[in-house]
């Protein structure tokens, strides 16, 4: 335990020993041993394969590309117990299987409150009134019009982790906390539709309104509004997905995911907040002592190991990459420390591509294993100071009523045969 | 387009950028020079007074955006057995998994609070604004809005915050309901009542003493099986 908490490099002596003790894994699973081993050759190799002797399919096969067939399992998944109806629920990202930071479009998380509103973008109308000199109406081509811009950010539900503030429930990532994504969206900040308007001086808050049967609707506070809002047509490059609130939705960076309001049709300006049903029966955070906070509007910082996890056992022994995400709303993660041993000892990974602000970041620890009990865990810390806090510490200040902003860090219990669970520690 | 009238249009998307560029982003555009107020692109039309009556429906806590009308208690007894009950039971206390809306008086600090209208909501608009923009679930929209002001009514006679079975609710008395747990809810203070995870020098070594595991999702078991996820042609 202690050797794997070093947080050194693997040097080539240990990476050589690393691998010796890989091949002996791997022997059982009849893939050959490294190279100046005694090694049995492989029909893969020796035979030509039907895919070095046949043609493959023509470029006029598959207009609009999907993923290999070996990569079915790499889905979105829903609990089917979680909601009364699929109609108003959730489905989760596979964190697990995925890297970098990027989500592709197809795999980002859904969460509807009356299911996905088909919108021909011609039929498509925003309204901007309320305390504006004018109140206007845009078409698409309207917007499209408009000077652009481009930004990755993720965009997390409140509810991310929210059935884990009384324990461990649910086995995987994808579950506990895949109710996240992160995308490159294209669109025109808020800013400059609310100036074609012309904002009145006591405009204080926005009411964003969607076009969907749920009539989605929240306060929005205008300094945020004005700030870095946008209203995006396109996610990674294309179109927003239907799903994802085509042809036009809000992108609130760092802020919970139930204000990026999807099949944006109305902003309205006001003076005060509205106090929606989304701000006052749900997305307030009922604490302890009865009380509830609102407008709870940022995500904390916050981090997943994704590879070890409960759907993404450890099948090696020897070296190892352990990999992640983190990411924080109130600004760009700074840091991110990994434990192997339950929180005893920390050392810091390596995180790699692009750090943005108010995006998700990828880390990595690379490591030897040699069959011993982990508990993995990791710790986010960003660019405020904000240290990702333990479950515990939460628990302490908010009790186990609060539903949303689940923040705590995630344990993953990994056994000597690599198989990996969602557990509580203590 | 001229050059000229391309060189125009090259300044004001700089302006523009310029003007929403915030501060530490990593993301920024290099443009962050505010020069002028930005001019109006001159895009989209006025909007109808029509077609704001017809979108802007919202209702806010202090009544702003109530419509004219008036329900009573019975009236929305009756209306919410026909249009309601298949989901929320007969007096609102859900049917399976539907929402519960009556009852939990007192739970909010309860291990297994009860969160309804009666118990949990702060203002009695929201019920007015949801009912009318998103009820019934699959039909939305389909309520006049004396009917969305007997089935308030009635809601609020099921939570007890009207006693009265002949109360009448209108936009005239409206702002003198007062919901029970008005006085619960306060602005986000995570800044102060969390501030001490703002740590300068998070623990690195021997942090804790051995860890013991105290719970287990597979001994709950309530995961879905990976291999019943939803099908992706």
């Amino acid at each position: 335990m202690t050797d794997l908490t070093s947080g050194k490099t693997l040097n080539r002596r240990r990476f050589l020993g690393a691998a010796g003790l890989a091949g002996a894994g791997a022997a059982l699973s009849g893939v050959p041993a490294i190279a100046g081993e005694t090694a049995k050759s492989e029909a893969l190799i020796t035979d030509v394969q039907d895919w070095q002797r046949y043609l493959g399919e023509g470029v006029d096969k598959h207009p609009y590309g999907v993923p290999s067939k070996f990569e079915k399992n790499v889905i979105r998944r829903d609990v089917p117990w979680l909601t009364a109806s699929a109609e108003s629920s959730v489905n989760f990202t596979p964190l697990h299987e995925l890297d970098g930071i990027i989500t592709p479009s197809g795999l980002c998380f859904e969460r509807h409150h009356g299911g996905v509103a088909e919108i021909n973008p011609a039929d498509h109308r925003l309204m901007i009134n309320g305390l504006v000199d004018k109140p206007l109406v845009f078409t698409m081509d309207d917007i499209k019009r408009m000077p652009r811009v481009n930004k990755v950010y993720f965009l997390e539900c409140a509810a991310n982790s929210g059935m884990e503030w009384r324990g461990s429930q649910l086995n995987g990532c994808q579950f506990t906390h895949g109710m996240i994504h992160n995308v490159m969206y294209t669109g025109v900040p808020l800013k400059v539709l609310l100036d074609e308007a012309g904002l009145k001086p006591n405009a204080k808050w926005l009411m964003l309104e969607g076009a969907d049967s749920s009539g989605m609707n929240r306060s929005l506070p205008i300094e945020k509004a004005l700030n870095d809002v946008i209203l995006a047509f396109a996610m990674n490059g294309e179109a927003l997905r239907p799903e994802q609130g085509y042809p036009l939705r809000a992108v609130i960076p760092g802020w919970e995911g139930n204000l990026w309001v999807k099949w944006l049709r109305r902003v309205e300006a006001g003076d005060q907040p509205w106090q929606t049903r989304e701000e006052t029966s749900k997305y307030t955070d009922l604490l302890a002592n009865g009380t509830s906070r609102k407008h709870t509007f940022v995500m904390d910082a916050k981090s997943v190991v994704t590879n070890p996890s409960p759907q993404a056992p450890l099948k090696h022994k020897g070296r190892n990459v352990l990999s992640g995400l983190a990411w924080s709303g109130r600004g760009t993660v700074k840091r991110v420390d990994v434990s192997l041993d339950g929180g005893r000892n920390w050392q810091t990974a390596r995180i790699d591509g692009p750090v943005f602000d108010k995006s998700v970041v990828r880390f990595y620890v690379d490591f030897e294993w040699n069959g011993q009990e982990l508990m993995i865990q990791s710790r986010a810390i960003d660019s405020t100071g904000y240290v990702q806090p333990s479950k515990d510490e939460l628990r302490k200040v908010r009790g186990v009523n609060s539903i949303y902003h689940n923040n705590g860090i995630q344990t993953w219990l990994v056994r000597s045969g690599g198989e990996t669970e969602n557990v509580e520690i203590g | 387009m001229s050059k000229s009238a391309s060189a125009v249009a090259l300044v004001l998307t700089a302006i523009l950028l310029g003007s929403i560029a915030g501060e530490g982003s990593a993301q920024q555009v290099a443009n962050r020079e505010v020069t002028k107020p930005a001019a109006k692109l001159g895009l989209g039309r006025p909007a109808t007074a029509d077609e704001i009556a017809a979108w802007d429906t919202d209702v806010r806590a202090d009544g702003r955006g109530l419509p004219e009308g008036k329900g009573t208690v019975k009236q929305g007894d009756e209306l919410f057995q026909e249009r309601c009950a298949s989901c929320h039971g007969e007096f609102g206390q859900g049917v399976g998994r539907w929402p519960v809306l009556a009852g939990g008086a007192g739970t909010l600090k309860a291990d297994r609070p009860d969160k309804t209208v009666g118990s949990f909501w702060p203002d009695a608009s929201t019920v007015f604004d949801y009912i009318k923009r998103a009820m019934p679930y699959g039909n939305a929209q389909s309520l006049t809005n004396d009917e969305v002001y007997a089935l308030t009514a009635y809601l609020l006679s099921m939570n007890d915050v009207v006693k009265d079975e002949n109360f009448e609710l209108s936009h005239k008395n409206f702002t003198s309901i007062k919901m029970p747990n008005a006085s619960a809810f306060f602005e986000d203070d995570r800044e102060t009542s969390e501030k001490q995870f703002w740590n300068k020098n998070p623990c690195m070594k021997d942090c804790r003493p051995a860890p013991k595991v105290t719970g287990r999702a597979m001994s709950i078991d309530v995961t879905p099986d990976g291999k019943s996820g939803p099908k992706v042609e």
